[in-house]
């Protein structure tokens, strides 16, 4: 067996990072696991819970939005189109909160037990996206409730999955590592959940929304991965708005990005700071 | 052997803010502050920058250098904030040194806890893969070593139990049967033996006394010398962040024993005429008349004491108490106990006192002295705790010969036993004993 040889420097790291991530690749699976199976051991309805959430935001977003409001749905059934923003919204929400919350709640281990701390984060937007496949379900039932068939671009779908994950981990990460730096973030967060369910097109479709004013909606990532969302699956005369989408992607890539390099930056100091 | 570990220059710094009293940061307080400082800066544009002047730097660790050949078991002892804790969290990687380079060859595991991320809601079997993988072990390896694991821990029928329902004794050793079974190179063990019963202590102990026969490295953190004595052959001493001396274990444990933190002296506190009694000053004298506190049993040991009265008083005493290191009461003696006069009446003005310490029937150990100026259960002029403590050893020799480790006990008394062989074959004693055979 070749020996690990480990140099420990101030500012050294990063060489053998990538490999220990890779090595406690198990680790991902398992702090997964554990949320996963504590929640689901402490509450009653268990299961439910991932499911009963999002189906009253859909009924009530009907209602107001499209009952009251009398939005247009852009052809598709509204408690469909509403459902399919909820998915992408939902996972950025839980994952937002989730991972922002993850290192101060799991304090002890961090300033016990050496692992590479990105692992911590990264499992609990793991864990959202279970909950996420839950919720597909429920998008699939009220699919076949409505009788409603999607076109091919549904194949397109992997990839802003793809999209909403790397939008999940970049606001993410840069929450968790902000959290343990400054505890005050922890009063921020359910404050962008809340904002953000509104100023992003989960009630209503972003269309309508004036056009000279489109650009400018997009700066909000999360418009271009629930544009891309409902164009994948609602299809029909849905338009994706490709300078938008552009924007968010572009968006969502750098905010990633600079996660990444603010969280390792950051997180040698954590055991300290925690 | 080889070089397992090589600490060069190794330090680390901690920077104490004196002006906050939170334990974290908040983004509030920060721009507060940064306004408060441009404000501040405008009004006074020469003065010196505020903000730096709250800082205080703490060295943890200061210049550090070691090396640790294949196989040793090193014991790391000093006293609270010696850097002890720094020092193994920087080794694990848990945090960066300031400056400095260490180099590890082998794969490393910590304990610095004890169950480290067990959660209670989940059951023992859940908790042993989830803490196996924290601790850096693979799905497959935490398989193969499962029932080695349970059987260490005899937890075996509450497996399927969750955590939050074990005793503590068995949450303990399902979570070091975890730990114990990481089979690394170099194991970096932070007092975590503190914890559970004597039996299971002892069977960590041999665990991983038998870790280190294999060929790997034990770091070994611990406030129980005893310990250290039965795991450790070196031994490495911190004080205040630096490394003071490294070593054969006696050696440094007697220098570490002998060290500063007990103190041999109170040095003159000042008088404080509102107080009726006042003790000035207490020095611990060794036979050569010069203050010290590591004495060997019944070497000669006078505790000197200056104290004031201001007004006049009657019925008071001066008491003291050896409490060893566990806070119980091992002797207690008060001034007026043999010489009565001076209980009655004392006049204002200085006084000097001693008394020889029962050095001849003070077991091994660690002591402190409590000193009490007062009414007898009344009125406390005066009270002293934890300010002068001495320490009590023995030669193994002198203890007798059936004694390899400290005599047990409180108090040591050599008793004599009277000996003789029986003439004839031992007969029962009759069902009633002859009264008055033993004066009684």
């Amino acid at each position: 067996m070749k020996k690990d040889i480990i140099i420990i420097e101030a500012g050294r790291s990063e060489r053998n990072y990538w490999m220990d991530l890779w090595k406690y690749r198990e680790l991902f699976y398992f702090l997964a696991w554990r949320d996963i199976l504590v929640r689901y051991k402490q509450t009653i309805i268990g299961v439910a819970w991932a499911l009963i959430r999002p189906l009253l935001t859909m009924l009530v977003f009907t209602i107001v939005f499209g009952k009251l409001a009398k939005l247009p749905s852009g052809g598709a059934p509204y408690p469909i189109m509403v459902f399919t923003a909820m998915l992408p919204w939902q996972f950025f929400a839980t994952s937002f909160s989730e991972a922002g919350n993850s290192l101060i709640a799991n304090s002890n281990m961090i300033s016990k037990v050496y692992f590479p701390r990105l692992v911590m984060p990264t499992s609990a937007v793991i864990v959202s996206f279970v909950d996420f496949l839950l919720s597909f379900g429920i998008l699939l039932g009220l699919m076949l409730w409505y009788g409603f068939v999607p076109e091919m671009r549904i194949f397109m779908l992997p990839l802003f999955i793809l999209l909403a994950f790397a939008a999940s981990m970049a606001g993410g990460l840069w929450i968790a590592a902000l959290n343990v730096r400054y505890r005050d973030f922890r009063y921020i967060i359910p404050f962008i959940v809340q904002f953000g369910l509104y100023i992003s097109p989960v009630g209503f479709t972003s269309s309508i929304v004036p056009d000279k004013w489109r650009l400018l909606y997009s700066i909000n990532p999360m418009v271009g991965v629930i544009d891309g969302f409902r164009w994948a699956i609602l299809g029909g005369d849905y338009q994706l708005y490709w300078p938008g989408f552009l924007l968010s992607l572009v968006l969502v890539t750098t905010i990633l990005a600079t996660g990444i390099i603010y969280f390792r930056k950051t997180e040698k100091t954590f055991a300290d700071v925690i | 052997m080889s070089t397992v570990i090589k600490i060069e220059n190794l330090s680390k710094k901690y920077v104490i803010g004196h002006q906050r009293e939170e334990k974290y940061t908040a983004l509030r307080d920060v721009m507060a502050h940064k306004l408060r400082g441009i404000g501040q800066r405008l009004r006074h544009p020469l003065s010196p920058n505020k903000e730096e002047t709250n800082l205080e730097e703490f060295w943890a660790l200061k210049d550090i250098n070691l090396e640790i050949k294949q196989g040793d078991r090193v014991g790391i002892i000093g006293r609270n904030g010696a850097g002890k804790s720094t020092l193994l969290k920087v080794l694990s990687r848990i945090t960066e040194p300031t400056t400095g380079r260490i180099t590890i060859n082998g794969r490393v595991a910590s304990l610095l806890e004890v169950g480290t991320g067990f959660h209670p809601e989940l059951t023992g079997r859940e908790n042993i893969f989830l803490n196996g993988a924290i601790l850096g072990m693979g799905r497959v390896e935490i398989k193969r070593k499962f029932d080695e694991i349970v059987d260490f821990a005899e937890v075996e029928k509450f497996l399927d139990t969750p955590v939050k329902r074990y005793s503590s004794g068995m949450y303990v050793r399902l979570a070091f049967a975890v730990a114990a079974h990481l089979e690394p190179e170099i194991l970096l063990v932070d007092e975590v033996l503190a914890v559970g019963d004597a039996a299971f202590q002892k069977k960590c102990l041999g665990k991983m006394k038998n870790v280190s026969k294999e060929g790997k490295t034990i770091f070994f953190v611990s406030h129980k010398m005893d310990a250290i004595r039965r795991l450790c052959d070196h031994v490495v001493l911190l004080e205040k962040g630096k490394l003071i001396a490294h070593g054969e274990k006696i050696k440094i444990i007697d220098q570490y024993l002998a060290s500063e933190d007990l103190r041999s002296t109170l040095n003159d506190r000042g008088p404080a005429p509102h107080k009726g009694m006042h003790l000035r000053s207490i020095v611990l004298l060794g036979k050569d008349l010069k203050s010290k506190n590591h004495f060997k049993r019944n070497e000669s040991c006078h505790v000197n004491i200056v104290y004031d009265i201001n007004t006049p008083l009657e019925n008071v005493h001066i008491v003291c108490h050896i409490v060893d290191i566990e806070d119980r009461i091992i002797v207690s003696t008060g001034d007026c106990d043999v010489n009565r006069e001076l209980y009655l009446e004392r006049a204002p003005g200085s006084y000097m006192t001693n008394f020889k310490l029962p050095t001849n029937i003070l077991n091994e150990g660690e002591y402190t002295l409590i000193f009490a100026l007062g009414v007898p259960y009344g009125y406390v002029y005066d009270r002293l705790t934890d300010t002068v403590g001495f320490s009590i050893s023995e030669s193994r020799e002198k203890s007798g010969p059936a004694y390899v480790q400290r005599r047990p006990g409180f108090v040591i008394q050599d008793i004599l036993w009277t000996t003789t062989q029986l003439d004839t074959a031992y007969q029962a004693l009759p069902s009633s004993p002859e009264k008055g055979k033993f004066n009684e």
